[in-house]
């Protein structure tokens, strides 16, 4: 199930929508808004999609965790539109007959998505100064996608 | 022929418009269509180095031929999650 939505996501639906005799296992990863991202605070965040090509890049992501992992069911909900500290941005949730794969696909589908579903991010700051994030390194304030590299996920 | 290019995120915002008109020859590549671009919407030159392209909701490099049926959009990096 793959959903774009302006609305707050409603995880323990999407978390239940995966569940399944077949599985022993549901992993769900949610990305949230992070007030710090080093000294700079966040007072708001906005997320603009292009939302025919990220549904079509969500649905190819759908289909490619089933081919690289044993999978049973997947959700992806990611939100556009104005969000609050401590909103919930994106939502990833698998089931697997056997939690190895169910923790390894839900990593795989996060990090892709965050490499390749035309989706993007302009923090607003509480010193009034707002600017769009790009996963480049060394141009911007430290990015909210620079923590999954770092291993100290803490994300969006 | 024209080609419609449709922008987002930081593109959108610095060009001012959701979408931009070009005129490119017949058989034109993303990069014709990128210095088309540029020569429309001069604000987006400090952004080239990074601004994808996308053809029929993919990604598309420079050496992709463009149709004017094509659906065509150019943004910066993403950066959702």
């Amino acid at each position: 199930m793959i959903e774009l939505t302006e609305q707050p996501i409603d995880f323990s639906a999407l978390t239940e929508s995966v569940r399944s005799h077949q599985a022993g296992a549901v992993v769900l990863f949610l990305g949230t808004v992070r007030e710090f991202t080093g000294a700079a605070q966040t007072e708001w965040l906005e997320y603009e999609a292009f939302p025919e090509m990220a549904t079509a890049a969500l649905e190819r992501l759908e289909a490619d965790v089933c081919q690289k992992f044993t999978v049973v069911s997947v959700a992806i909900s990611h939100r556009y539109g104005r969000l609050e500290l401590g909103d919930i941005a994106v939502a990833v949730a698998v089931s697997s007959p056997h939690r190895a794969q169910a923790f390894e696909a839900g990593r795989w589908l996060i990090d892709k998505l965050k490499e390749c579903v035309p989706i993007w991010k302009k923090e607003h700051y509480t010193d009034g100064a707002a600017e769009w994030l790009h996963p480049e390194p060394g141009t911007d304030r430290p990015s909210e996608s620079d923590s999954a590299t770092t291993g100290k996920d803490q994300s969006p | 022929m024209k080609l419609s290019v449709l922008l987002f995120a930081a593109a959108r915002e610095a060009a001012g418009v959701e979408s931009v008109e070009l005129e490119v020859e017949e058989s034109a590549t993303i990069a014709h269509a990128r210095i088309a671009l540029l020569r429309t919407v001069p604000k987006l030159a400090m952004r080239t180095g990074t601004l994808l392209w996308a053809v029929n909701n993919e990604f598309a490099g420079d050496d992709r031929v463009l149709h004017s049926t094509d659906a065509v959009a150019c943004f910066p990096p993403v950066s959702g999650g």
